[in-house]
């Protein structure tokens, strides 16, 4: 019997809610687990990294790879699997564009390990101990990674073949597209174009969206939780900041078919760069008022704009983290001499 | 030599950009750290934009259009109003100072007043000093996932 391709699917900074979405197309399992051997899937079995290093070069054929780089290892592992690899999809969002992990980019290691290991109310560190690489015990040295200040996407680190956006993605869809690359592989049809977003439309989470749009003026806005919203009309306009606008198609739009605005998790629509900078364009213009103190008042009920704007594509914006000004102005001012 | 402020200016054809035009044509001072962008109108001024000079190593942007109910497309300097407003709120978060971001009105026939006010901008970003970014930041626009297909 001919030797099957290989698929492998690993997870760096990320929740494990990309694995679950694989796992949940069900009885498909069964033609995966037809088409493919699995070679790596630290989720489901019990493989080791050795295992991956002691494999050739390229012999894995596919590789989802979900989460984002967050720490030393995750590099060390995209590095590893992108050799290992014929195609490597960024799986998710996290791997495609930071996602919830990417948040902290709004701070930075210092700011970071601070409240984790000193300052929080429910942490006990009297020493003030931080994690370090490298820690001398009776037995020996032990390493743990190394954390960084920055959150990086998967193609920030290693070249990406292709991208299946969502938090998680759609399982429908990753099964679409598990169904056209075993359709690649068995009829030798030719692969898409590199940089191929997989998965999801070209379009806006407005163009899945059915409720009915008329013309948007907001005077204010509100939160979820203030209001039972209209079944049938545009969240936008009922003063909830949905960011259906800015985010790409794909997921069927079914937070907003259930009342719940867009949050934004399939990233950003094909031909933007930053999806923080287009909710700016979008909401702004819809905003009622000429008037620069009503404007000032209106825009006070949208809460942490950069946090609701960039809650999964911070490590993928256009600035990709947060700069010195205002998280310590001291240190910028002397960097400046 | 000594460090110069880089200011990116998005001008409205109709008004500012002809206002500017008229201060060049006029020999009215104003100081050569403008780079200027024409634009159709400032309602054409895509808040990706502002992120993008930023990036790419402005140190201030601003945005200049048409005087409020004169705008040659009806309301567009009244979106980029409020785009600026928001943005300023969002580059205070991405840790930017939003004096970083400024927007005026500048009519075809104001030269005066466009020299008064890149005079005043390039001080305000003079004393602001050079934005720098932080290591590990986009410093180039790189293709992102989204940029695919």
């Amino acid at each position: 019997m001919a030797e099957k391709p290989k698929l492998a699917m690993y997870w760096a900074a990320a929740c494990g809610g990309c694995e679950i979405s694989i796992l949940d197309i069900e009885e498909h399992l069964l033609d995966v687990d037809a088409a493919f051997d699995l070679a790596f899937f630290p989720c489901i079995a019990d493989f080791k990294t050795k295992d991956v290093e002691a494999m050739p070069d390229k012999s894995i054929t596919v590789c989802l790879f979900n989460g984002a780089i967050r720490n030393s290892e995750n590099e060390y592992m995209a590095k590893l699997m992108r050799q290992k690899s014929v195609v490597l999809v960024a799986y998710g969002s996290c791997a495609a564009e930071g996602c919830i992990p990417g948040l902290a980019n709004f701070y930075d290691k210092k700011s970071i390990f601070d409240f984790a290991y000193k300052e929080s109310p429910s942490t006990v560190n009297p020493e003030g101990k931080v994690p370090v690489p490298r820690t001398q015990m009776p037995e020996g040295e032990i390493e743990i990674p190394e954390f960084w200040d920055t959150v990086k996407t998967l193609n920030q680190v290693v070249d990406v073949d292709y991208y299946i956006p969502g938090c998680p993605p759609q399982s429908d869809q990753a099964w679409a597209v598990i169904e056209t690359v075993v359709d690649i592989l068995q009829n030798g049809k030719e692969l898409p174009p590199a940089g191929t977003v997989l998965g999801a439309g070209n379009k806006t989470c407005c163009d899945e969206c059915p409720r009915e749009r008329k013309e948007k003026k907001i005077k204010k806005f509100v939160r979820p939780y203030e209001i039972i919203p209209d079944p049938d009309t545009c969240l936008m306009e009922q003063g909830l900041v949905c960011c259906g606008p800015a985010t790409r198609d794909g997921c069927g739009a079914k937070c907003v078919k259930a009342g719940i605005p867009c949050r934004g998790c399939y990233g950003v629509p094909a031909g933007v760069s930053d999806q923080g900078a287009k909710m700016v364009a979008a909401l702004a213009s819809v905003i009622d008022s000429e008037d620069p103190e009503e404007i000032e008042r209106i825009i006070d009920g949208i809460v942490d704009p950069a946090g609701t704007f960039y809650r999964f594509s911070l490590a993928a914006s256009t600035l990709r983290r947060v700069q010195l000004e205002s998280l310590r102005p001291a240190a910028a001012a002397s960097q400046e001499k | 030599m000594a460090w110069e402020p880089k200011i990116v200016a998005f001008l409205c054809n109709w008004c500012t950009y002809t206002g500017a035009d008229l201060a060049g044509v006029s020999r009215i001072k104003s100081p050569a750290n403008i780079r200027s962008i024409r634009i159709m109108c400032s309602g054409r001024m895509d808040p990706t934009f502002i992120v993008k000079a930023f990036a790419l190593g402005a140190d201030g942007v601003l945005v200049s259009g048409c005087h409020p109910g004169d705008c040659h497309y009806v309301e567009g300097n009244y979106k980029a109003l409020r785009r600026v407003h928001l943005m300023k709120r969002l580059l205070r978060d991405l840790g930017i100072d939003p004096r970083r971001l400024r927007l005026t009105w500048v009519s075809a026939a104001e030269a005066e007043d466009w020299a008064k006010f890149t005079t005043e901008f390039t001080e305000t970003i003079r004393e602001l000093g050079p934005l720098q970014l932080v290591e590990g930041s986009g410093t180039l626009v790189s293709a992102t996932a989204g940029n695919g297909n």
